[in-house]
């Protein structure tokens, strides 16, 4: 195979220490979070108020992703909602069929 | 990088959407992305909502945990169902194995935005560097994923299928197949794609493309498939 050619012109800029100190700060915060979901689940009686810790930190450990390595937090507004909107649909989605699965469950037991 | 600089400003007497500029600010690549991303999570969302709706549509465990036995009459509570780790035969240890693995694709995904934050210093040793943890990352997780799926089929005997299981209804399996499934087959694609991406970047193309914008697509996916697996690990294997 051909050597492929460095162009000439390209030249590295020196990282930014900050930056990548940022990034391993939400890496230590998406593991922390992890870890006290694993505390929750074998701490904690089940029932309501577990599901939504549960549900709760799992959105917190997605604005994460999303807003800090995906970089949407940082985008323009018009990209950031034209992302967020079409998703409370889904959520509102969600709830309505568990609701509707719990319905069944009513009328089958 | 080409869009997102100095093209960004209308020119006097017009607006953002007048044309001529890119209102959302990224170049048309990675506007696509982020649209295809929306629609795949719609996708994921169908799946796990219908799960939703399955499993709250039959019956919970509502006894003591340690109680537990596995029957067709309620929905397994997912501790007892997934715990077994590789090489410790016999020893229960819930969740440990599915914990081990966001972790891994948690950390794959912290060296892809060390590998885009390369890119945009146009460092490329730094690029090869990191794209090959993603894609051990990424491989690694396969790996765990495809030991999981065969202790999950050969159970204790009678196993899974999508017909039938020894941990619960059918759908329970079924399920389980259908989601982390289609989430694994988009790891096997990410980790492609991050090959591919490693290629380009070790062979020049990006050098002399004059951007890391590629890397940066990419890892969008990437990210992407890491949080699909945060929200299957919250519902599938924690509530």
């Amino acid at each position: 195979m051909a050597h492929a050619e460095e162009t000439p012109d390209v030249h590295v800029i020196p990282p930014d220490k900050e930056k990548i100190r940022r990034l391993w700060t939400v890496a230590g915060i998406l593991g922390a979070v992890t870890a006290v979901e694993f505390l929750i689940a074998f701490t904690m009686p089940g029932g309501p108020l577990k599901v939504s810790m549960f549900v709760g930190l799992t959105i917190v450990k997605a604005a994460y992703i999303v807003g800090e390595f995906m970089h949407l937090r940082y985008e323009v507004k018009v990209l950031f909602w034209s992302i967020l909107i079409p998703m409370i649909f889904v959520v509102w989605m969600l709830v309505a069929f568990v609701y509707e699965g719990m319905a069944i469950a009513d009328v089958r037991f | 990088m080409e869009s997102t600089s100095g093209v960004n400003v209308p020119a006097p007497g017009r607006t953002t959407w007048d044309g001529g500029v890119s209102p959302m600010g990224v170049s048309y690549g990675k506007l696509m992305m982020w649209f295809f991303l929306l629609s795949d999570a719609f996708t994921f969302s169908a799946l796990l909502i219908t799960y939703g709706l399955v499993r709250s549509s039959h019956q919970a465990y509502t006894g003591p945990v340690e109680d537990f036995v596995f029957s067709q009459a309620y929905w397994p509570i997912p501790e007892k169902v997934y715990e077994a780790v590789p090489f410790l035969h016999g020893v229960t240890l819930p969740l440990v194995f599915v914990g081990i693995m966001t972790f891994i694709l948690i950390m794959s995904s912290v060296t892809m935005v060390l590998a885009v934050e390369a890119g945009h210093r146009m460092d490329r040793r730094q690029v090869e560097k990191w794209m090959l943890w993603t894609i051990l990352g990424g491989i690694t997780f396969l790996s765990c994923q495809a030991w999981e799926w065969t202790h999950f089929i050969h159970g204790s005997g009678v196993g899974a299928s999508l017909s039938h299981n020894e941990y619960g209804p059918p759908d329970f399996a079924a399920f389980f197949f259908f989601i982390t499934g289609f989430h694994g087959f988009h790891v096997f694609s990410g980790v492609c794609l991050n090959f591919l991406v490693y290629y380009n970047a070790v062979t020049g193309v990006y050098n002399r493309r004059g951007h890391y914008e590629m890397v940066e697509k990419v890892g969008l996916y990437w990210h992407f498939v890491d949080l699909v697996w945060v929200f299957v690990f919250t519902f599938f294997y924690l509530v």
